[in-house]
């Protein structure tokens, strides 16, 4: 799935500015602790999250997660969206909360990182 | 695939109790040194997952440590120690979900219990000697070949 067609799925906002919309998004996780993201992740998934700490972006740089939504339209402070801007992790908000957003990509296609 | 390197590159970093800001700030210099390695990717990703746990235990629950990696053509060895309260219980610290971080830490995405699970889980050899009242230290090796 596209990181556009998870965008217009989420009716999602982009928070960094420039992205591109062809990056390929294979699966997601939905998750506010994040050894849990660690631990269950694969490579060129999506995060879902109601947390906006720093550690969620390095957490998205070494787990090799491409992009980072955030539920009930959560803006993280500007050092945060600027750490993601240098990594090149997409940042999007969306109105929906966890359990929508995440049934929404799932009912689109988009499969769970854990596979079940 | 053996790197080509002649001599082992090493590295070293020091990590503050507390400072949640620059939090996985050491595991994402070791993440650039390996990718200008040419290291493969999931290698890449399971070695900065073990090191980002690690520096986050010292972070949460260690005044201060340090961070230190040797990389050869065939492995990357890491060993993270920390002048801390050290761990009791080891087997029991070891079991996924085991917890003692506080709320204010769970608050901030950390505290699931599954940072020790996730060291062993993404290195090939992992070892782990802990004193109380003096310390923790974290052995890791993964294997490149
Ligand atoms: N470096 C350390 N110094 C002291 N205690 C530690 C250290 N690392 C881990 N522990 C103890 O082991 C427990 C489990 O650690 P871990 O698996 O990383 O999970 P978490 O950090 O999420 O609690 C911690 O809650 C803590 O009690
Ligand atoms: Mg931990």
């Amino acid at each position: 799935m596209t990181l556009g067609e998870i965008i217009d799925i989420l009716d999602a906002t982009v928070i960094t500015d420039s992205v591109d919309l062809s990056i390929n998004i294979r699966s997601g996780c939905s998750a506010d602790m994040m050894s849990t993201v660690m631990y269950y992740h694969t490579a060129d998934s999506l995060l879902i999250t109601g947390l906006s700490q720093p550690s969620v972006i390095r957490t998205a740089e070494i787990a090799g997660i491409k992009t980072i939504v955030f539920v009930l339209d959560k803006i993280p402070d500007e050092n945060i969206i600027e750490l993601a801007r240098q990594k090149n992790i997409p940042l999007l908000r969306t109105s929906f909360c966890m359990y929508t957003a995440s049934g929404r990509l799932f009912q689109a296609g988009l499969p769970s990182c854990l596979g079940k | 695939m053996a790197l080509d390197i002649e001599n082992p590159i090493e590295g070293s970093f020091q990590i503050i109790g507390g400072n949640f800001d620059n939090a996985g700030e050491a595991s994402s210099q070791l993440k650039n040194r390996l990718l200008e390695l040419n290291v493969n990717d999931d290698i890449i990703r399971r070695a900065t997952i073990a090191t980002f746990e690690a520096e986050m235990n010292v972070i949460i629950y260690a005044a201060a440590g340090r961070l230190n990696f040797v990389i050869t053509p065939t492995q990357i060895q890491i060993r993270i120690e920390d002048m801390g309260p050290g761990i009791e219980n080891i087997e029991q610290a070891m079991t996924e979900g085991y917890s003692t971080a506080p709320e204010w830490v769970r608050a901030m995405g950390w505290g699931a219990g599954m940072g020790l699970p996730n060291m062993k889980k993404n290195s090939d050899v992992f070892k782990i000697d802990s004193v109380i009242g003096e310390g923790t230290t974290i052995e890791m090796t993964l294997n490149l070949t």
